[in-house]
């Protein structure tokens, strides 16, 4: 979390306008705040996570990515960021959209589900993966729409969205992920981190 | 009611243009005041009450002997404490608890103004409890706030003082009120001129008083502040104090009778001609028209940061309403903050003990509080 944490801020301009979408408690929003820019909203579904969010004073709406972020004009944040929650969408394409138009820049970070130790269960035991950053069982994950590193990385050079950094990050290493190198970062690593813009 | 309270009170002496044209002045704001406010006046926080409600927000109200309004959220040790910031609440222009209303002794005739009082609307309220916030010499509030009509005048507020507020807490409210409430309020008013001894406003100058209409008016509106399932919940079809239907019109049922009891205890503290003016002013309420039709365009000279809130089974003012305000702020990229809060209390959630609710008020208050300070530092 931290290592993700610190990548993301590393991307992020200082005092920039910054809306977190999928904030969850609040807990990057809190470390944007300390570390880069005062300037930070969080959108979240679930009701409890909003209101702990709202207890610590941050500005949070309670409310769903897919409906809700056409109500911010366009391009008002400077940057949008979806972090480990691409997957859990009915409409992924839809939500990558509606955040590209909101926001100047988009960080998206994805659980890479072609990282070899996911590969090696549905391999070798014959079951829906289940590591530390994919604690869910295949009954209960909230997760619709599971992608791979590469599979995002296609999908933007398929939509002609650009991609201005795209870093892997396997435990704390972090490295960039380049074309070449692509098939190696995608087998190596347990989180991609894009920052893109339309 | 009014004629002899002892309650804080300011006469404003400049004039004051009510949205009806007329204008008046020398008019009395009856108030009260919680708490202290610290040296360097940050700590203020003006509370706008309900149509029902009076500027005793918490401890014990003078004339009903009953709890203030708001004791789950004011008070000391409460989410908003008074050991810590200094709350402000004004009985509203056209109420009946001290300000200038409709029950107001006229000087020149000795008697109450009654339906000569003039229209007053939201607008009006709000620029009137302005005066007092002058006569505080209060330069900037830490927050307004305020539940169903008092949120209309939070919204209201900081549409006409961008800068006297740096957040602001409208809660279970709307930016126009809808044909549903409106109906609701004219069957309340319709109520009350159906009583005969409503004389068409002038009943204080015969000593009679619409109870009646008066009862029957906060009946039907107090139906609208519960939600289905918590009448429900609490009521269903239990018997009051008999074990088998009388086959009359007697309070057989629970309901029947708390319903009465509500409409009983109102009229000894409420007057009628209040809640014709009062629900007028909520009727004419509509924000976004004020701005050409563009609710944002109310909001676009402001910094100050909005939090509002919503409840669950609150369907007089549901959380879609409620949102459009947020819509309205974030399409301007205002500093707001949204939930909707679960609870089956209907729209008097914010009134009761919910403690989701005041827990998430108090700590949000209390960072903001913190943050905006550390800021200034």
């Amino acid at each position: 979390m931290k290592e993700e944490f610190n990548i993301i801020s590393d991307l992020i301009e200082e005092n920039t306008r910054v809306l977190d979408v999928g904030c969850g408690n609040g807990d990057l929003m809190k470390f944007l705040q300390e570390n880069k820019t005062k300037d930070i909203r969080g959108l979240e579904i679930s009701k409890e996570k909003v209101q702990n969010c709202l207890s610590k004073g941050l500005t949070v709406i309670e409310g769903n990515a897919e409906s809700d972020l056409k109500q911010f004009p366009k391009s008002s944040f400077d940057y949008v960021i979806l972090s480990q929650t691409l997957q859990a969408f009915l409409n992924p394409e839809l939500v990558i959209n509606e955040l590209l138009k909101v926001g100047k820049k988009v960080i998206v970070t994805i659980p890479n589900f072609g990282y070899w130790r996911v590969r090696l269960q549905l391999l070798f035991k014959g079951t829906m993966p289940v590591t530390e950053n994919l604690p869910h069982e295949w009954y209960n994950t909230p997760n619709l729409h599971m992608c791979t590193i590469k599979d995002f990385y296609n999908f933007c050079s398929s939509k002609n969205i650009k991609i201005f950094k795209s870093i892997a990050l396997k435990k704390s290493r972090i490295s960039e992920i380049n074309k070449s190198n692509l098939n190696y970062k995608n087998l190596d690593s347990h989180l991609g981190i894009f920052l893109i813009e339309s | 009611m009014n004629k002899n309270i002892d309650t804080k009170k300011i006469i404003i002496s400049n004039p004051l243009k009510l949205d009806c044209g007329k204008e008046i002045n020398n008019f009395p704001i009856a108030y009260e005041t919680y708490g202290e406010l610290n040296s360097e006046k940050s700590n203020a926080i003006l509370v706008f009450h309900a149509l029902t409600g009076d500027q005793y927000v918490s401890g014990k109200n003078p004339i009903t002997n009953k709890d203030g309004w708001w004791s789950y959220v004011v008070g000391e040790n409460k989410p908003i404490d008074t050991n810590k910031f200094f709350v402000i609440c004004a009985n509203v222009i056209g109420g009946c608890m001290g300000s200038y209303g409709p029950s107001t002794i006229n000087e020149s005739t000795g008697k109450q103004i009654g339906t000569n009082f003039p229209i007053i609307t939201i607008n009006d309220m709000v620029n009137a409890q302005y005066e007092l916030i002058k006569y505080l010499e209060i330069e900037k509030l830490f927050a307004v706030i305020g539940g169903s009509m008092g949120g209309m005048q939070v919204l209201q507020f900081v549409a006409n003082f961008p800068d006297k507020a740096k957040l602001a807490i409208p809660i279970a409210c709307t930016s126009s009120h809808s044909a549903q409430n409106i109906a609701f309020n004219e069957l309340g008013r319709q109520a009350i001129m159906a009583d005969s001894k409503w004389e068409n406003g002038f009943y204080s100058n015969y000593k009679l008083n619409p109870d009646k209409g008066l009862a029957v008016a906060r009946m039907a509106a107090h139906i609208t502040y519960l939600s289905e399932k918590g009448l429900q919940e609490k009521f269903g079809r239990k018997l009051q104090d008999r074990d088998s239907l009388r086959y009359g019109f007697e309070a057989d049922f629970q309901i029947e009778s708390y319903l009465r009891y509500q409409g009983s205890v109102f009229v000894d503290r409420f007057d009628a001609n209040s809640y014709l003016y009062i629900t007028r002013a909520m009727d004419y309420f509509d924000l976004s028209k004020q701005y050409k039709g563009n609710l944002s365009d109310a909001f676009k000279e402001t910094k100050t940061k909005f939090f509002v809130i919503s409840f669950t089974s609150d369907w007089l003012y549901p959380t879609s309403e409620n949102r459009e305000i947020v819509i309205a702020l974030n399409s301007i990229g205002a500093d707001v903050g949204f939930v909707e809060i679960e609870s089956d209390k209907g729209h008097d959630s914010f009134l009761l003990d919910v403690p989701s609710f005041l827990k998430t008020l108090g700590d949000y208050i209390n960072s903001t509080y913190k943050i905006i300070n550390e800021r200034r530092i």
